[in-house]
């Protein structure tokens, strides 16, 4: 119970942060932070590592290999395409193409 | 958890937060990026001291081929499609989500652990990550326009959405009781069962959203992705998950509502209306 309850203070302390940090952001850079958020998300490969490293039943094993494997494309591909998505920002103050998200 | 892999994960967790910062202005916004991805790498690294190197060469392989689709499909995405690319991957993370909390189930039942929150939070997991699957899906394929282009929509759906819904929380009642509404239905048939029907609804919420709203539905589902991720770090204890997954929820709560208002279309009305048929228009 003492665990969860300091799990609990972090969500939600994490969650006023993640309200804050998002606020008054040009709409240019709206499309490449929801990007980059989505990468960050894929963090849930850290969860997709441990439950592969704790299965022991094959099939169960088989669902996590999915997992990571998601997980991992969900990181490599949003910081990937991100970044792909900010280079059209530079050179500095140069905005070659403006898109529509 | 050692000390030691509980400080790499707060590194970690800095770092992303270092990086949506640094997100929030043009000039800094790709070393922004970099940063957090930085993060990522430390926290990835440290879980491997977390699970100790056991089940290691899966793990490498599953994980070397989704780097390489991720690298590869990330290089050659036009400009123009970069939208539904980032729904495609939003949507793997729910999807991930969602089979770390199954197979989190599963592992539960075996040990016989009893465990209040993980059983709660178990079929939120893989509801919320299977609608963001199925969701982002229906998404990808509206802006590729491979499929449900425009708004599909059937008489009553409304109503089938609702039903739908409450069915799902019968089905995760049952299998958090192990079995007690539904007893032809034991526990690990009813999570998969929960999984199933999250599908289902997540395909139905969009379809019939047209495709100039796609951005708004992506970045909602953005959001869920990152309560999935949340949701399953108290599944699994795991304080980066927590970290990681809330700040995402959180800060694409707040961006859809931007996107929202930047483009000039009601928030409440694109998601729950769905009625409104805006096809092409802008």
């Amino acid at each position: 119970m003492e665990q969860f309850l300091a799990q609990l203070a972090v969500f939600v302390v994490a969650a006023f942060l993640g309200w804050e940090l998002i606020s008054r952001v040009p709409n240019l850079l709206h499309t490449p932070l929801m990007s980059a958020t989505n990468a960050i998300h894929g963090v849930i490969l850290v969860g997709g590592m441990i439950a592969l490293s704790e299965s022991t039943n094959p099939a169960i094993t088989a669902v996590c290999f999915v997992a990571v494997f998601f997980g991992a494309l969900n990181v490599v591909g949003g910081f990937w395409v991100t970044n792909r998505m900010l280079g059209m920002f530079a050179p500095p103050r140069r905005r070659v193409r403006r898109r529509k998200g | 958890m050692q000390a030691a892999t509980f400080l790499a994960y707060l590194a970690a967790a800095a770092l992303f937060i270092v990086g949506i910062r640094r997100l929030r202005r043009p000039e800094t916004a790709r070393s922004g990026n970099t940063i957090a991805a930085t993060g990522m790498a430390i926290a990835l690294v440290a879980t491997l001291f977390v699970i100790e190197f056991r089940g290691l060469l899966l793990i490498g392989a599953a994980a070397l081929i989704g780097a390489v689709v991720g690298a590869v499909s990330a290089q050659k995405v036009k400009m123009t499609a970069m939208p539904q690319m980032v729904a495609a991957y939003n949507g793997v993370g729910g999807g991930a989500a969602a089979l770390i909390a199954l197979s989190e189930f599963y592992h539960l039942q075996t040990t016989g652990e009893q465990d209040l929150i993980a059983s709660v939070t178990v079929p939120l997991t893989i509801l919320i990550g299977s609608v963001s699957f199925a969701g982002s899906a229906i998404a990808f394929l509206k802006l590729q326009e491979v499929a449900f282009t425009g708004s599909v929509s059937f008489p009553l759906q409304q109503v089938v959405n609702a039903l739908l819904f409450l069915g799902i929380l019968l089905l995760a009642a049952n299998a958090v009781l192990g079995g007690e509404i539904i007893p032809s239905l034991p526990p690990v048939a009813s999570v998969v069962a929960v999984l199933a029907a999250s599908l289902v609804l997540g395909v139905l919420v969009v379809i019939p959203i047209g495709g100039a709203d796609m951005p708004i539905v992506i970045s909602l589902l953005n959001a869920f992705t990152g309560l999935a991720a949340a949701a399953s770090g108290f599944v699994l204890n795991n304080y980066i998950l927590i970290i990681g997954g809330t700040i995402v929820g959180a800060s694409g709560t707040i961006l859809t509502r931007l996107m929202s208002s930047a483009l000039g279309r009601p928030f409440g009305k694109i998601i729950f209306a769905g009625i409104a048929a805006s096809g092409t228009g802008k």
